[in-house]
């Protein structure tokens, strides 16, 4: 039992009850005023994202069909990356969230969304949306934290097998979405029996469905319309220059056939590049998000009859946003607000940085931090502590004190 | 059916574009080829009067077509909003161009007529849903024929008139039409046209802001024989119900035809006990009284519902019912089984309710 040597002061211990309530109050009044302004460049702005991730992903899959010549094959894959990036955390992300709900539209709905990666939306939704903005942070109960293969907080108990959590953090930084998929099936719940077997068989069934659509078109069709693309172009250059090539029609056929292959295997390589890299970068902003140094994790007896001020206040410590220009914060989903996220996760992603100002000015006032970070910084915090955790022991990292605007005057 | 070798053909294209369809992107090119859902583009709206526009719009391709009399649910965004309201069709089928029509007169306090009368433009992309309603002319046309409307309860039967005026079998017919005021008379124009056309049409307009309401015992000098009509009726609910009346004691009511929008629904409390609501999708409950509606307890608590037209006739709004019974507030019958799927705007809990909302 490595039971933690240093106890981290809890953040709303310096608050009465009464403080709490008008804590609360004021991140109310912040919820209802931005929901009550929602309305039609909100609209003008989610449509055109997602019809620019569509023309990405459009120019990408047809870049790749000449995956065979390299500079199509770079420009592809990037076109590709970022739109499945885009469809991902700007676009899956917040639509599942119900973020753009309040605009009754039939297909932009987190009741009918699906998205391009290994999560079933319904299971997503449940493990997301429900677990981890309701307990977030909660030792125990957060699912999310650690992802219950990983030693991130010094609370948790050690056991060799964290030994090697230096290397499937490796893997799971590559292959992100399995991890998540996997996770969102709940391995306590079911090795407790608090999930009945039709649920898990169901749940299993989905993500085999999500991984078969996945592999057909990332690994099979789209490279396979590649290789027909391709050989039809050589079949027909050879056409054109008959005569002057040996091996008569069968050599030309063999050719062409050659060079489709070659370039089957070019798109798929491709695929799986644009799959990785989004990957990674998933990995990244989500692990930015609650594991650097200044986020405060809670035992539950320290939630126990928790208030809604205390909600917010758990939401607001528990959080660590990243600094960064607009294009990082479209590619992150805006999760670089991952604290205003936690506040207000189905406030339309949009409107996070208009309420950052007003969200630093209640930590202010009530004396409470508001964790923030460049990325390298914040990424360096969580690798170390992946690290170190590895091993048995470590303790706390210090946390940030109260805001204060005096501090950050470029902000 | 769709031939087994082009669903495997539709399949492999699908697979392409997973979980999108490949609709997705070629709505990009022109959001009417999508047939995820049908869409109409605005094509030219004309001003009938001050306050109603004729809205011509072209449907998609997969546009189901519609008789007349029938009514078209809309789907316009406002302000952001996704809004769905129903329209009567006052085109006739079939337009040679392939458009459709729809006739809102502006009600200042609404959302969408607002949008129709005032703000939309050509060009402007609209949602079309199911063409429904009841109230049609029987085929082939009865030879005789009565039309009783009021304001812009005509939208129905301009339909109606416009088709039996193209098939030119407007051989017999009386229409009796109310307006408040001159200036008010929505087809003013067009009814003169169909007159002119057709010796056996003849329109009685009526202007009740100057000759008082037309009352179920005027028919007998407005028209005859009545009796022997196939009649269409379309207006608000105290001139239906009066007509209505006069058909029941003095003629055959099996020739009665009659459009009823429903009045807003809910509002006072009635007979039945309410109960308190649980959305199980955002956790937030919610009590009802007798004459509330789940839609608007729900929204009232907090929720954030899907609604449409909050008359009971888009079923935009439903959810499934998990537990508990509702009240229809419209007939006042109870019901509701585990998994049913429930219109929200018309339904009230009776007793605790789960729906998965």
């Amino acid at each position: 039992m490595n039971a933690p040597t240093v106890e981290v002061e809890s953040p709303l211990a310096h608050l009465s009850e009464g403080q709490l309530e008008e804590l609360a109050r004021e991140f109310d009044e912040i919820r209802d005023r931005t929901f009550a302004d929602l309305g039609e460049r909100d609209r003008r702005y989610i449509e055109s994202m997602i019809a620019m991730q569509r023309r990405l992903a459009a120019m990408g899959r047809v870049l790749l069909l000449g995956a065979r010549y390299r500079p199509a094959k770079i420009a592809g894959t990037a076109a590709l990356s970022m739109s499945k990036i885009l469809e991902n955390m700007e676009i899956g992300h917040n639509v599942l969230h119900g973020q753009w709900d309040w605009m009754n539209d039939p297909q932009i709905n987190s009741s009918t969304w699906d998205w391009d990666t290994a999560s079933t939306a319904e299971a997503w939704k449940h493990s997301h949306n429900y677990v981890h903005h309701t307990f977030t942070n909660i030792l125990g109960k957060d699912k999310d934290l650690g992802y219950e293969i990983m030693r991130i907080d010094p609370q948790q108990r050690w056991h060799p097998v964290y030994l090697a959590q230096p290397l499937y953090n490796l893997l799971l930084m590559a292959f992100f979405e399995w991890g998540v998929a996997l996770h969102d099936l709940d391995f306590e719940a079911i090795r407790k029996g608090r999930k009945s077997k039709a649920q898990v068989k169901r749940e299993l069934a989905g993500i085999r469905e999500k991984a078969k659509s996945q592999v057909v078109k990332d690994y099979i069709a789209w490279p396979l319309l590649s290789g027909l693309a391709m050989a039809a172009l050589d079949a027909g250059l050879e056409a054109r220059s008959a005569g002057k090539r040996r091996g008569g029609l069968a050599g030309a056929l063999r050719r062409a056939l050659g060079g489709g292959r070659s370039s089957y295997r070019a798109a798929a390589s491709a695929n799986a590049t644009a799959n990785i890299v989004r990957n990674v970068w998933a990995y990244a902003i989500i692990f930015c998000g609650h594991f650097p140094d200044q986020t405060h994790t809670f035992k539950p007896e320290e939630v126990e009859d928790e208030s809604r001020g205390g909600w917010y206040v758990r939401q607001l410590t528990g959080a660590a946003n990243i600094e960064g220009g607009p294009l990082f914060h479209v590619a992150s989903g805006n999760l670089g607000y991952q604290v205003e996220h936690h506040l207000f996760p189905d406030l339309p992603s949009t409107r996070y940085a208009e309420i950052a100002p007003q969200v630093k000015q209640v930590c202010e006032r009530y004396g409470l931090p508001y964790n923030s970070g460049p990325f390298l910084q914040q990424l360096g915090m969580v690798q170390r502590t992946i690290l170190r955790l590895a091993f048995p022991g470590g303790a706390p990292r210090p946390k940030p004190g109260p805001y204060r605007r005096e501090d950050h005057p470029a902000l | 059916m769709v031939p087994p070798v082009r669903r495997k053909a539709l399949h492999a294209v699908r697979s392409l574009f997973t979980p999108l369809l490949p609709d997705d992107y070629l709505e990009l090119i022109n959001p009417l080829w999508s047939t995820r859902e049908l869409r109409g583009r605005i094509e030219r709206i004309d001003a009938e009067t001050p306050e109603a526009a004729t809205v011509l719009i072209r449907p998609g391709f997969e546009w189901p077509g519609h008789r007349p009399g029938q009514y078209l649910r809309i789907g316009v965004v406002v302000d952001g909003i996704h809004h769905w309201r129903a329209y009567s069709l006052t085109s006739e089928p079939d337009r040679r161009d392939g458009c459709i029509s729809i006739t809102p007169k502006l009600v200042e306090s609404g959302k969408v007529s607002p949008y129709f009368v005032r703000q939309a433009r050509p060009g402007d992309v609209v949602r079309l849903g199911g063409v429904e309603g009841t109230f049609v002319l029987p085929e082939p046309a009865p030879r005789k024929l009565l039309f009783l409307s009021a304001g812009s309860g005509i939208t129905p039967i301009m339909s109606m008139l416009r088709s039996l005026h193209r098939s030119d079998s407007l051989a017999d017919a009386v229409h009796v039409h109310s307006a408040r005021e001159a200036e008010g008379v929505i087809f003013a124009g067009l009814l003169g046209e169909i007159g002119d056309a057709h010796e056996g049409y003849h329109l009685h307009l009526r202007i009740t802001g100057e000759e008082g309401r037309i009352g179920p015992a005027d028919l007998d000098r407005l028209c005859p024989d009545w009796r022997e009509r196939h009649a269409f009726l379309s207006g608000p609910a105290a001139m239906l119900d009066a007509m209505s009346e006069r058909w029941e004691r003095d003629a055959d009511p099996e020739l009665l035809h009659m459009e009823r929008f429903q009045p807003v629904i809910g509002g006072e409390p009635g007979e039945g006990e309410g109960g308190r609501v649980r959305f199980a999708k955002s956790g937030v409950e919610a009590s009802c009284d007798s004459g509330t509606p789940i839609l608007v307890g729900g929204e009232e608590a907090g929720a954030t519902l899907p609604f449409g037209c909050r008359m009971g006739i888009c079923h935009t709004c439903v959810g499934r019912l998990c537990k508990g019974e509702v009240r229809d507030l419209r007939t006042g019958k109870v019901h509701g089984s585990e998994g049913e799927m429930i219109r929200t705007c018309v339904n009230a809990p009776e007793g605790p309710i789960e729906i998965a909302l």
